[in-house]
């Protein structure tokens, strides 16, 4: 048995040794490369190409490297001209494209009028398998490289809607009147793309090249990423540190620890039950500003008991059951705002926002709901399912509180009953095969901050996020005439069509979501943009 | 290993003859009478005599033992307790666990709310008492059924050996594969069955190998003993050397494994509300509570919302880790 | 022996197909992962159509399963849905995952059993009690609570080590993880060697052992223990599973993409190739361990022999 007093001792010189090993490897924070900002990074979903990213983690990245037409100000949220110089129109449908002079890619290779229509036809080919192709449906001869029916072969590779004039200059036709999409051009799918993407992409993303503030140093899939400032970059908002780098962490509360430990200097999506700690913690160094999210519970109106006028008052009773002010402050600790309206507060009002639109509806009033519910025949078989998948984001904890709320205002405990689902997959499934049967959670973040994009996905007859199956042809007539309609115009008519909707209600708005993000003692300067990505290249290194 | 294994084998024969010597008295049923020279209560005589004087047997003997036992007293009466709480919860709260008022969320104890509030403002001591009844038949259903089919397939694999333990063994190892997550969504997510038996499923799906391992491994140990060979060399059928013979002797480390087990599923059943495939609201359970003071850290603010879900377990862990350790004593014929 | 063992290996193949089937369907009956692809819009139909060709999802469920066979067996584990290789992500999530698990085993074994041995042969005394509290206390905490307090205890409060683990995961960076991974198991380990010590001191062997005046040490060591780890080898033949597929709380508290992780995130996207390839490979490792576990019965207790 000599063996095993010899493998005893091997086993403690493996602990000691490990745990001197931890003694000198961990201890003192490291404080980073001077200049460079350490922050949070999730895995993105997809590969990150401009037009195949639709979330967070993939924009951040994108956010940094490209520079499309226009940009997103992250103070206004309004559109500003990126690499275009000018884009014009004289009927809302043909727009003519001129491009500043003097852009580069980071390979030093020059941003033309084809870096941009190469781009969007490789976005839009339905062969190439990107997410967010319908971002070219407004474009003439979209049908033609992407059909619509499943399985259909296209039948160009490219839109005949858009025409290269000269190395600055390309025309663009779209298939109907768009007054504001121009205003859309910021969105990262309209990135342009350097030669080197189409000739080896599979190199290109392993280091992906673009136009933007920052070039990619390095990048270890699902680990890290290092971005420099780019030198040559030609556009106005240049970077104020050396550089970025983006550490990929499992969970967002490690972050936050890694943060607090003085590992990192920017953590974002901080867990709003931590932002009680946050305060504490981080001695105010946090920041929680709006973002263009809206949460709001749909409804299957595709189902007989969600039709009809009484099915109307008591989905009006429902939301006025839902005491907003209570939840977004004890759940969310002032990481949400109560809802008023269908849009968001980063719209600013000229572009639309308009506080109170929803009236008395939205405002809770638990007699008001229980008489209006009751007068309506009570719910559709006596009670009402709320259904969210809970994979992602903590949503249990809004849930339960709706329910309560709901429950609390008709008196009686089996009025709202929690359905969570467990994948996301799952539930956007039983979404998309219309499976519903009661009150569902939409989240809405915006693609770009246009009035329009919270309402004609979401609501016009067959849209791609309808998920009420709402129709109203009140509310289709007021977007199509919105749409040809120009700048202030524009705007105030799809003030009009929300109305519609918010009489209608096939969705109730319950809360405006905020973006938050903690930051160390090295760095100054941050703050999110109207999509909760911290602006990188306002951040200053101390 | 050679090596020692030689050196070492000159002085292990007469342990090992003197290891199976002992159990072989309790196991052939000599046990109960060197006992009654011991033994001391009467009536216990003449209960064994009345029903066979030759041996009582070693059932009917733990259950004497297990009654003089003070452990087993003060854990059968703990487990009582739990579940007449479980079963009447109104005996020792009055209010409405589903009575929450989000203006109170996190407050700490007042008056009549002595163990404060939880998130959504219920009342934490109502909830934990309320949250018995969930827990614990999630826990005890999942660990009887785990250790029944584990026990079963387990020890019929130790104990046949050969081509029947290979199948069973390998059919547990196929099932040892499943991840948690996976077996939990996709059995939660085709039953649309509520309440707890959709979750005590999963938990006998995703337990049993575990405990097959444990009770093949410790019947395969048993089956070795001179003295269960004797009772095959005097004939003893298979069903009564399983029973008489194997399942005392080998039961120990499977209850030992449950008891804790016990107290996992209940930490299991928190993940899986926590993942959206468990209870449900508006059922209350200690384990949806105690996932939900995790939640981002809460506990940290306020740790009563942890404490006291978490001290209710233990209490239970606790009580049947006691009962666990008096039954398995009562089956060591060695300790008499 | 050497049969035996030549047997037990080829069963590996059954298990594997069996294994690999079932993981196949359970992941097919989550339904189809291409509509989580597409964010909170509904997938448009021709770019769904065109990725399920490409994930190989509008074949049936047989042919799918073979085709994937087929590739294994070319070392083609398939790709996850963000495009990188399946087995690009095992190279790095095992071997962080099997330190984690090494680490966590060895505490087990040399905490856990000696806290057995300890309380068992002091049963009923103070160190019995505490060791039962101890145990107690680990069950009812759940590993979140320990691992973020643990975390946040010595990653900021009193720095002593990083709260999370770096991409090299090494050995000296696991050991705080590994410590949280193995509470749980630790009280089991305990409480087994606990009530194996105690039943074995009374044994005859072991009084045989003290008559003929061995010192104590050896009569634990070379008596006791070597007949009372049966049951402990066995739960730690089955425990090395749970720590390396079931560390996924751990791994994501201590930020470790691990086996756990990358389960969980091919679980969630319903993403077989990922799952499937994982759970293979994991697979092989039971069979591996349990066969480890088999002879090793036979070393402890000669009687026990495998023809």
């Amino acid at each position: 048995m000599r063996t095993a007093t010899r493998f005893t001792g091997a086993v403690v010189a493996v602990v000691v040794l490990a745990t001197a090993t931890a003694a000198c490897g961990g201890g003192a924070a490291g404080s980073g490369e001077s200049g460079v900002v350490r922050a949070s990074w999730g895995d993105p979903q997809h590969p990150l190409e401009p037009a195949n990213t639709n979330e967070v983690q993939g924009g951040k990245v994108l956010d940094m490297i490209f520079r499309g037409l226009k940009r997103y100000d992250p103070r206004t949220g309004r559109a500003v001209n990126a690499v275009a110089e000018s884009i014009e129109t004289d009927d809302q449908q043909n727009f003519t494209v001129t491009l500043e002079k003097g852009w580069e890619f980071s390979d030093g290779t020059p941003v033309t009028a084809k870096s941009f229509v190469d781009a969007w036809n490789y976005g839009a080919l339905v062969t190439n398998n990107q997410v967010n192709s319908y971002f070219f449906q407004y474009i003439e001869g979209y049908d033609d490289v992407h059909p619509a029916k499943e399985g259909a072969k296209p039948t160009a590779r490219t839109m005949s809607g858009l025409t290269v004039k000269d190395d600055h200059t390309f025309t663009v036709k779209l298939g109907q009147k768009f007054s504001q999409w121009p205003e859309t051009l910021g969105y990262n799918a309209y990135a342009p793309l350097p030669e080197s993407f189409f000739t080896d992409r599979e190199a290109w993303l392993r280091k992906p090249v673009g136009n933007g503030p920052y070039k990619v140093d390095s990048y270890t899939r699902g680990q890290s990423m290092k971005l420099s400032r780019n030198e040559n970059y030609s556009g106005e908002d240049k970077a104020r540190n050396e550089g970025v780098e983006l550490k990929v962490y499992t969970d967002t509360n490690t972050a936050y620890t890694d943060l607090q430990a003085g590992n990192l200097d920017v953590a974002d999506d901080i867990p709003a039950s931590q932002l009680k700690n946050a305060e504490r913690d981080l001695d105010g160094r946090y920041v929680n500003q709006p973002a263009g999210i809206l949460q709001t519970l749909t409804f299957p109106l595709y189902r007989k008991e969600w039709q009809g006028e009484d099915a109307r008052r008591i989905r009006q009773g429902l939301s006025m059951a839902i005491d907003r002010e209570r939840i977004t402050e004890r759940i969310y600790h002032g990481t949400r705002i109560p809802a008023t309206d269908l849009t968001s507060p980063v719209l600013g009002a000229e572009g639309g926002y308009t506080e109170g639109l929803c009236g008395r509806t939205c405002a809770y009033d638990p007699k008001r709901a229980r008489r209006l519910i009751e007068e309506a025949g009570g719910l559709p078989g006596g009670s009402v399912t709320l259904t969210s998948n809970v994979d992602t984001g903590s949503h249990r904890q809004w849930l339960d509180a709706v329910c309560n709320s709901v429950n609390n205002a008709l008196g009686d405990n089996d009025a709202c009953k929690v359905r969570p689902v467990g994948t996301f997959a799952d539930y956007r499934r039983d979404i998309a095969a219309k499976e519903m049967k009661g009150m569902f959670r939409a989240g809405w973040q915006m693609d770009y901050p246009l009035i329009q994009n919270f309402l004609q996905p979401l609501y016009y007859t067959d849209a791609s996020s309808n998920d009420s199956g709402y129709s109203s042809e009140k509310f289709d007539g007021l977007v199509d005439r919105a749409n040809a309609a120009e700048g202030p115009e524009a705007v105030e008519t799809f003030r009009e069509a929300q109305k519609v909707v918010l009489r209608d209600l096939p969705a109730i708005p319950l809360w405006y979501q905020n973006g938050t993000a903690g930051y160390s003692e090295r760095v100054k300067g941050v703050r999110l943009n109207a999509f909760s990505v911290p602006v990188f290249t306002d951040i200053e290194v101390a | 290993m050679p090596e020692s294994h030689v050196r070492s084998h000159p002085e292990e024969p007469p342990a090992f003859d003197g290891a199976s010597a002992a159990p072989a008295a309790g196991g052939l049923g000599v046990g109960p009478v060197e006992d009654l020279v011991v033994g001391d209560g009467s009536g216990r005589r003449a209960t064994g005599r009345r029903r066979r004087p030759k041996a009582r047997g070693l059932w009917a003997d733990a259950w004497h033992d297990l009654r003089r036992n003070p452990i087993f007293g003060l854990s059968a009466l703990l487990i009582i307790f739990l579940l007449l709480v479980s079963v009447w919860p109104g005996l020792i709260a009055s209010r409405d666990p589903l009575a929450c008022d989000l203006s109170r969320s996190l407050d700490g104890p007042a008056p009549g709310h002595w163990f404060g509030f939880d998130a959504q403002g219920c009342d934490v001591y109502t909830r934990t008492v309320y949250g018995a009844r969930a827990s614990i038949a999630v826990a005890v259903c999942a660990t009887l059924g785990t250790a029944l089919i584990g026990g079963v397939l387990g020890g019929l694999a130790g104990f046949f050996g050969g081509w029947a333990d290979g199948v069973l063994s390998r059919i547990t190892d196929v099932f040892f594969g499943i991840p948690m997550v996976l077996g939990g969504l996709v059995f939660l997510a085709m039953t649309e069955a509520e309440g707890i038996w959709p979750v005590v499923w999963v938990i006998v799906l995703l337990g049993w190998p575990q405990a097959a391992r444990i009770a093949r491994g410790s019947v395969i140990t048993v089956r070795q003993n001179d003295y269960v060979q004797a009772a095959r060399a005097l004939g003893a059928g298979t069903t009564r050397m399983l029973v008489k013979h194997v399942l005392p002797n080998a039961v120990a480390p499977v209850i030992v494994v449950m008891t804790i087990a016990l107290g996992t599923y209940v930490a299991l059943e928190a993940t899986l509300s926590f993942l959206g495939i468990g209870l449900q609201p508006p059922t209350v359970s200690w384990g949806v509570a105690i996932s939900d003071a995790s939640d981002g850290m809460q506990f940290r603010n306020a740790p009563h919302i942890l404490l006291y879900p978490a001290a209710a377990l233990s209490v239970t862990v606790l009580a049947f880790i006691m009962l666990g350790d008096a039954v398995r004593d009562a089956l060591d014929p060695k300790l008499r | 022996m050497g049969r035996y063992v030549i047997r037990r290996l080829l069963q590996t193949v059954p298990v594997f197909i069996g294994t690999t089937f079932l993981i196949f369907v359970m992941v097919y009956a989550l339904g189809d992962p291409v509509a989580g692809l597409f964010g909170d819009r509904a997938p448009d139909p021709g770019t769904a159509a065109r990725l399920r060709e490409e994930f190989g999802l509008d074949k049936p469920l047989w042919q799918q399963y073979l085709l994937y066979l087929g590739k294994i067996f070319t070392g083609d584990f398939g790709t996850a849905f963000n495009g990188r290789p399946v087995t690009e992500l095992m190279a790095t999530a095992f071997p962080a995952t099997v330190r984690l698990m090494l680490i966590a085993l060895v505490i087990e074994m040399v905490i856990g059993v000696l806290l057995g041995v300890v309380s068992g042969l002091r049963r009923g005394r103070g160190i019995d009690t505490s060791v039962l509290l101890l145990t107690l206390l680990v069950i009812s905490v759940p590993t979140f609570v320990t691992g973020a307090t643990l975390q946040f205890l010595l990653g900021v409060k009193w720095p002593l080590v990083n709260p999370a683990v770096s991409t090299r995961a090494t050995f000296g960076e696991l050991l705080l993880p590994g410590l949280v991974l193995a509470l749980v198991s630790l009280a089991y380990i305990a409480r087994l060697t606990r009530t194996s010590v105690a039943e074995n001191a009374r044994a005859d062997y072991v009084r045989t052992a003290v008559a003929k005046g061995l010192p104590r040490h050896r009569v634990v060591t070379h008596h006791l223990l070597r007949n009372s780890l049966i049951p402990v080898i066995t739960f730690l033949g089955t425990d090395i599973g749970s720590l390396m597929a079931g560390a996924l709380v751990t791994e994501r508290i201590f930020n470790i993409q691990g086996v756990g992780y990358h389960l969980y995130q091919g679980v969630l996207r319903q993403n077989s190739p990922t799952v499937v390839g994982f759970v293979t490979i994991l697979v092989l490792v039971f069979l591996a361990a349990n066969l480890l576990v088999d002879l090793l019965y036979a070393v402890l207790d000669p009687r026990i022999r495998y023809a």
